[in-house]
């Protein structure tokens, strides 16, 4: 036995040994006491480079995920309500769904609004709604997500004059801003203005968050709604950490440290239903996210290098027949994140193939994460699966193939990763490479090759009641455009209109951080809808080329 | 059915647009001529699109919960133009909606898990005119 003091195993017992530990028993039911990593003395170990077994050496022994539950739905008071509930029920993060005109950035008295406002999340028209959405949430307690990426700069100007406001310094707010702009262009498809422009306001919340904001994620860059719009396992990850890469270049081409910047950078993936294959994804994602940040990007504080991620079960696994057999999907995908090693979890409700979730649905799949945490002892070893032939040689075999994509994104901008990522997204070719493997798996299915359980197969059972879904109406929608209605005609115009020409001017001229006139344009009331209607003056619209 | 054209559409905000692809291509693979409008069309635009392009269907996809609003604003503009081109909707639509839209004059509703082949017979049933309202 070597008894060298700098053995990977070493250094990983100093590391964890300097970690807290929480309370809990760490044997299994036997009694047989539970080690917190297994592996041999020289072998690869969580909390080291390349970070393939987690970004941490101690993982859940010292703090178990977070049990972060998507909500929004109605007007920022009915959300309020909802996310209280979350709290009560043990949830231990907010994170935030804004509605389509708000992910738009559009005013819920656009005609464009019609019939979604406040449908798929919440609608905030300004600051006065941001106060509702949070009121009587301690925000340097409880960190927030939000899930927003056109209007981003403007939605996170609200939401720091909102803090401000309630006597909340900005230093000390946590949370993350979803904020990646490429991923919209690529499959979410909630864009505004150009790329280019876009990346701009990208540039600026990086830059602001950098130097005042230290507790704050800049963007969470998402493979999700690549994954949600019909990609492959592979694709996923290798388009995400490609963004990741982009999103890197641009910080530094604005003149920005690596590690000044990258430790706050975090990432958001699928939990999908293929068990193994996610796992694999999730290790290799840390593996080659380390290697690229040391060795192209020069970092050199390892929190730049550790790709930490939230991760959300599939919303395309869900089933509107048999609904309740989603618990049980829910349950395997929620599983397979947390043998991944994910930072924090969304469960989704077994009613989402038809409607918002209703409170009870939600409560499910937080107790689903609860089960998995304090019932089934997984959460006790790092990496349970690291050192499984099967599960090493899907993880090499999965970064192979990213490289492959980032091999070819990388000749498509002659050498640069941002370059090429916009130009891919310019001439189709994500859109393409997405819609082709969504129909391939959709050919699948039909030929019978795949089986979904109540969709192709063992359908007994469809023809049972539905469970109750959440109902929104109009009137939502209408007691929405009220609150706006008040907002126009109690704030001070005059102070609006100023702020939005400071704002038109500073867009004008691109050396500009448009982040401090964000938030005094938040604090005049002025709308989401003016901010980005001002900004879309200065830098266009997008419009993508319908293909099938 | 070959040669029938079908325009499909995404009508308001909602930016889910991996389900009109794939039905696009299903429908596409089928033999009918589709045309896709792409996002962020409204009532007007996709009924101007319909007659413009001598639609004999209009397939509508709705994720985003707004179906009710905005599907039989399709209808009434595609009336409005002296047009009688049906209009089905494809989407997440609770099974209580269902009646609301056929008395809309919703043509036809296909919910989340039809397979391809009966996607294509409801399609041709509603070109055919001999959907069950």
């Amino acid at each position: 036995m070597s008894s060298d003091t700098t053995s990977p195993r070493k250094q990983w017992e100093q590391a964890f040994n300097a970690s807290p530990t929480r309370d809990a028993e760490f044997t299994t039911l036997s009694g047989i006491p539970i080690d917190p990593v297994y592996g041999p003395e020289d072998g690869d170990f969580p909390g080291q480079y390349p970070y393939t077994r987690g970004p941490y050496a101690s993982m859940y022994r010292s703090r178990l995920w977070t049990m972060r539950m998507f909500a929004g739905f109605g007007t920022a008071e009915d959300t309020n309500w909802r996310f209280k509930e979350i709290i009560k029920a043990g949830g231990t993060g907010l994170s935030t769904a804004f509605d389509m005109p708000t992910l738009l950035g559009l005013d819920s008295d656009d005609p464009m609004s019609l019939g979604e406002v406040g449908r798929c999340g919440v609608a905030v028209d300004s600051l006065s709604d941001m106060e509702d959405l949070y009121s009587g949430i301690d925000l340097s307690e409880v960190t927030t997500s939000m899930t927003i990426n056109s209007p981003a700069a403007v939605i996170f100007a609200m939401f720091i004059a909102q803090a401000e406001k309630a006597g909340v310094n900005r230093a000390r707010l946590g949370g993350t801003l979803q904020n990646d702009i490429l991923k919209e262009y690529q499959a979410q498809k909630e864009f505004v203005f150009p790329p280019r422009q876009s990346m701009r306001l990208v540039r600026d919340t990086i830059d602001f968050t950098s130097r005042e904001m230290p507790r704050w994620h800049s963007v969470s860059i998402s493979g999700y709604h690549i994954r949600e719009a019909g990609s492959t396992a592979v694709e996923e990850l290798a388009f995400t950490l490609a963004n990741g890469f982009a999103y890197v270049e641009l910080a530094l081409a604005a003149g920005l440290d690596v590690d000044a910047f990258a430790p706050r950078l975090s990432f958001f993936f699928n939990a999908h239903i293929d068990f193994f294959e996610e796992i694999a994804k999730y290790r290799a994602a840390r593996r080659i996210w380390a290697r690229w940040m040391k060795e192209r990007f020069g970092a050199t504080d390892p929190r730049s290098m550790q790709c930490r991620f939230h991760s959300q079960t599939a919303g395309v696994s869900l089933t509107a027949q048999q609904p309740e057999v989603n618990i049980a999907r829910t349950a395997i995908e929620a599983l397979a994140g947390v043998l991944g090693g994910t930072q924090s979890l969304h469960t989704n409700s077994m009613d989402e193939a038809l409607a918002l979730p209703t409170e009870k649905a939600a409560r499910i799949a937080l107790r689903t994460q609860q089960v998995i945490a304090h019932e089934t002892n997984v959460a006790h070893v790092a990496d349970p699966l690291g050192g499984s032939y099967y599960v090493e040689s899907l993880t090499d075999e999965v970064e192979r193939q990213a490289e492959e994509i980032f091999a070819h994104l990388e000749s498509l901008g002659n050498g640069s990763l941002l370059e090429g990522v916009i130009t891919g997204i310019e001439e189709n070719w994500f859109q393409g490479r997405i819609s082709d493997s969504a129909y391939d798996l959709e050919r699948r299915l039909n030929a019978g090759q795949r089986i979904t359980v109540g969709v192709n197969d063992f359908q007994a059972g469809n023809e049972e009641d539905q469970i109750q879904l959440l109902r929104i109406t109009n009137e939502d929608e209408q007691r929405q455009r009220k609150r706006l209605d008040t907002v126009r005609s109690d704030r001070n115009q005059d102070a609006v209109t100023e702020v939005l020409n400071k704002l038109r001017d500073e867009a004008e001229d691109p050396e500009v951080n448009l982040m401090p006139t964000l938030i005094e344009a938040s604090h005049a009331y002025a709308t989401v809808g003016e901010m980005m209607t001002t900004m879309a003056g200065v830098f266009g619209r997008h419009v993508e080329v319908p293909s099938i | 059915m070959s040669g029938e054209r079908i325009l499909v559409a995404k009508v308001g905000l909602d930016g889910h647009d991996r389900g009109v692809k794939v039905v696009a291509r299903i429908l596409r693979d089928a033999g009918y001529e589709v045309i896709y409008t792409g996002l962020f069309q409204t009532p007007e635009t996709v009924a101007a699109a319909a007659v413009d392009e001598d639609a004999d269907a209009i397939g509508l996809s709705m994720l985003s919960g707004a179906h009710m609003t905005l599907a039989p604003l399709v209808v009434e503009a595609v009336r409005a133009r002296g047009a009688d081109i049906p209009v089905i909707l494809g989407g997440t639509v609770p099974d209580h909606d269902l009646d609301e839209l056929k008395s809309q004059g919703v043509a036809a509703v296909i919910t989340p898990g039809t397979t391809a082949e009966d996607i294509i017979k409801e399609v041709q049933q509603v070109l055919d005119g001999t959907q069950v309202a």
